[in-house]
């Protein structure tokens, strides 16, 4: 978006503050008026859990895949629970069930929540909108291959495509392959190839 | 909606609004204090039907589900939540202006 719509500080407003109000923002504001008058809810704890939510990305996940890369033991515990492996890294992720899925050779596995938009929010932030879109949501199921070949990812017919259904309790993250010539990089070098989307199945690692 | 056909996935991404994170904050918390589920939101949200879903936003879609929920639950009437709506909507014409009472 070109920012010629600039404040008097010469910054663009916020999008969200400098367009008509809509009902739905309206209704947003008069919720949570109610919630704090009624006693549900403080102002603060609206702030914190925001704050909580912004801290949350995809270089949380990031971290665990690259240990799970350099770590035997991690891995196997990641794969056994890895709502206890990623706590153990000392990310929050809440009383969320985490179960990671393993990319081979042989099989590559596809995160979806065809109900809405269940997504291992607590460990990676936020979703992507088109993670939430009827699109992705219908067809990550029926035809895998063709959506995946629209976010550039080309499997060969060989490679078996697993595709998992998150639902409210059950969140999925894909522990991608290691990429090839990646032996002597360190952790955080490895944590820096891997992508929001190579958790997700859409997208594999960055290579060196 | 699992299977059913639909066009090519739009890629495009956007940051969240302050509004939009603060319907996500709502949604946590009201889950913490058992007020309602998740379940419970969803269930409003496929109560709105297919139309919901081709001319409302997905935190307008939450927004409205989160309001059925509270209403149900009595957490504020119906007559409270329409007169600040109406409140709201004359403190100015932006977000930016009508945030905060």
């Amino acid at each position: 978006m070109p920012h010629d719509h600039l404040s008097p500080s010469g910054h663009p407003y916020r999008k969200d503050d400098d367009h008509p109000l809509t009902y739905w923002q309206t209704m947003e504001i008069a919720v949570r008026e109610l919630l704090v008058e009624k006693g549900v809810l403080t102002p603060a704890q609206i702030t914190a859990q925001i704050e909580t939510m912004d801290a949350r990305s995809p270089a949380n996940g990031a971290a665990v895949v690259a240990r799970a890369w350099v770590d035997p033991d991690f891995k196997a515990r990641l794969l056994q629970d890895a709502s206890a492996a990623s706590r153990e890294m000392g990310f929050d992720i809440g009383p969320l069930h985490l179960i990671a899925v393993e990319n081979t050779k042989e099989i590559h596995n596809l995160i979806v929540c065809t109900l809405c938009s269940c997504y291992p929010r607590n460990l990676l932030g936020l979703p992507p909108d088109w993670y939430k879109t009827r699109a992705y949501r219908s067809r990550a199921v029926r035809e895998p291959r063709k959506v995946l070949e629209e976010f550039g990812l080309s499997l060969s017919k060989e490679t078996q495509i697993r595709v998992h259904d998150s639902t409210a309790d059950m969140r999925y993250i894909v522990l991608p392959a290691r990429p090839d010539g990646t032996d002597n990089l360190s952790e955080a070098d490895l944590a820096a190839l891997v992508t929001r989307d190579s958790m997700i199945g859409t997208g594999l690692p960055k290579q060196p | 909606m699992g299977g059913t056909p639909a066009g090519p996935v739009c890629q495009d991404d956007h940051d969240f609004a302050l509004w939009e994170k603060r319907v996500d904050a709502l949604m946590v918390l009201c889950g913490n204090t058992g007020l309602f589920t998740v379940d419970g939101l969803r269930r409003a949200l496929e109560d709105m039907g297919e139309e919901a879903f081709e001319t409302m936003s997905y935190y307008e879609r939450w927004i409205a589900a989160i309001n059925q929920n509270l209403l149900e639950s009595g957490t504020y009437s119906i007559e409270e939540l329409g007169a600040r709506m109406e409140e709201v909507a004359r403190r100015g014409p932006t977000y930016g202006e009508a945030q905060d009472g």
